[in-house]
């Protein structure tokens, strides 16, 4: 499949097991460890960090992405759309609000080595879109940023994980209010599947089979953190 | 982050991280006013009435354009064309129109309250759009916007209300906001339309004008409120002007980057020198743009139902 990175198997020696929640799970990482710490680079897959007496029940962290595997994810993206858009004269980046942005600014950069040219990037926010306003607390709305014309551009959307496709769908509605794009190509990080609309991803870091209950967690330039992909089953 | 609100009823109850919420918001929507297509289909199916029970311009028009850029279908109410003058009492033209399936009602009312008992009575969400001489949250809200864009900051700013504060439910509202926000705010004004009273809400009070202004960052003039007085407060307009007006005088001798605030309508040569309201240091214009930003931002936050402010991965 054209979306498994290079760096996949190497991905995999370092796939262990992470506790990163909050107090209690800081205090329950050190007394568990304390008694079975497990060997580095250890068992690949899940692990299960309460015994099943346990009453509390305490959601599991397993990394599926770290720095070099995003690093690599994200180059082989900025190859893949120099691919399938020739020239690259007429592409430009907009990363959705919040995840998306980061991911936005490396692939510009890595696209504009490759090609030899300057490719903008920009930022959406889509919050005033969504189609699920009334049913939650209205959303955190992050600033829009698209410092070009839209207009006859190839626009790839970025995003850090797709999941339902409607966050993609306001997003193509947000970019319509600023002009009218010659496509839409859609690039993103992972992958989870369970799709609500008909929407499909151009480019993919990596494709996660997920659960819904499930969460992805992506950390990409948080200081003083290394960037990773974390899966966590409640 | 924070709003798990239904309605926007007064300032004093918001906390000041709710205030803070709006505001962000609103930054968001003022360039959403900025760009070529000005419109975003937040409230997109949702019907708004605008029920001004008491004549207004400005707030009305900010509001309706507000509600048209957030998609919303609009009914406009007055109370000369309505069935108000027939003897039909507030609570039956509201429920006359939430059974229109009104999802929104902005109502501005001479009665003090006249919002909370709406929203207590209504399934509909309620904005106070200006209620007698009790609150006016969202002029409070575009107010703390338009300083705190100006200055960067609010906490810590010297702001003067000088006027009538006794019938200014702006006043109020400001008050409540900005110390909240951590500015300082002095109230000025003849004694009788600024009583000591108001010290009970965290705010100095003063009777002498050159005082009030000599320190203040921001000078906020409100206009005298002859239609909510009774009887005489003071002698006459000339000496009201004489006395509090804000003229090159007085202005001469304030901070050099003191910035002027109105929240209209304006009564040149009354409160205000002509020249002053049209200097590089009045705010009065930037107040109404950023007046649709913040109701913008205000209908879209009490839209939103229960749940965490931050909309996950999809």
């Amino acid at each position: 499949m054209a979306s498994s990175p290079a760096g996949d198997s190497s991905n995999l020696k370092r796939f262990a097991p992470l506790i990163r929640s909050g107090e209690i799970g800081k205090v329950a990482y050190e007394n568990l460890f304390a008694t079975s710490k497990p060997a580095p680079g250890g068992p690949v897959g899940w692990f299960f960090l309460w015994p099943a007496s346990h009453s509390l029940s305490m959601p599991e962290h397993a990394l599926i992405l770290n720095a070099l595997g995003i690093q690599r994810a994200l180059t082989r993206i900025a190859h893949e759309i120099a691919e399938r858009n020739e020239t690259c004269a007429d592409v430009v980046l907009v990363g959705i609000q919040r995840g998306g942005v980061p991911l936005a600014e490396r692939l510009a950069k890595s696209l504009a080595a490759i090609v030899g040219l300057p490719i903008p990037a920009g930022c959406l926010d889509v919050g005033m879109h969504r189609d699920d306003l009334d049913q939650r607390a209205a959303p955190k709305i992050h600033p829009t940023q698209i410092p070009f014309d839209v207009t006859g551009k190839t626009v790839v959307l970025v995003d850090d994980v797709l999941f339902s496709g409607r966050t993609v769908r306001s997003a193509m509605d947000a970019l319509n209010d600023f002009g009218r794009p010659k496509r839409i190509q859609l690039a993103v990080l992972v992958d989870r599947g369970h799709r609500e609309l008909p929407i499909k991803a151009d480019f993919v870091g990596k494709n996660q089979p997920t659960s819904p209950q499930e969460k992805v967690h992506v950390r990409i330039g948080e200081p003083g953190q290394e960037d990773e992909v974390v899966l966590e089953r409640p | 982050m924070s709003w798990n609100r239904k309605h926007l009823l007064d300032i004093e109850s918001l906390t000041a991280e709710e205030i803070t919420t709006v505001l962000d918001t609103a930054k968001a929507f003022k360039a959403v006013g900025e760009r070529a297509i000005k419109k975003v289909p937040a409230l997109r199916g949702k019907t708004v009435v605008n029920l001004f029970i008491e004549p207004s311009t400005r707030t009305r028009i900010s509001f309706e354009l507000c509600e048209q850029r957030l998609s919303a279908d609009i009914i406009n109410f007055t109370a000369e064309a309505s069935s108000l003058k027939k003897g039909e009492t507030l609570k039956d033209t509201a429920k006359n129109l939430e059974a229109l399936n009104a999802d929104f009602i902005v109502i501005r009312h001479s009665a003090a309250g006249a919002p909370q008992f709406l929203s207590r009575v209504l399934n509909a969400h309620v904005i106070n759009a200006g209620d007698g001489a009790h609150e006016h949250p969202t002029q409070a809200l575009l107010d703390a916007f338009t300083i705190r864009e100006r200055k960067g900051r609010i906490k810590g700013l010297n702001v003067t209300i000088l006027g009538d504060i006794l019938f200014s439910r702006v006043a109020r509202s400001d008050v409540w906001a900005l110390t909240k926000l951590g500015a300082n705010v002095t109230l000025c004004g003849p004694a009788t339309l600024v009583p000591r009273t108001f010290e009970a809400m965290g705010c100095k009070v003063t009777h002498n004008v050159d005082e009030a202004l000599a320190e203040a960052d921001i000078i906020n003039l409100l206009r005298i409120q002859h239609e909510r007085q009774r009887k005489a407060m003071f002698p006459s307009i000339n000496e009201y002007t004489q006395l509090y007006g804000l003229n090159q005088a007085r202005l001469a001798k304030t901070k050099p980057d003191a910035l002027i605030m109105h929240p209209g309508p304006i009564n040149r040569g009354v409160e205000i020198d002509s020249d002053i309201a049209d200097c590089g240091r009045s705010l009065i214009l930037e107040q109404v743009t950023n007046g649709i930003a913040v109701r913008m931002a205000a209908l879209f936050l009490v839209n939103g139902g229960k749940g965490p402010q931050e909309i996950g991965v999809g």
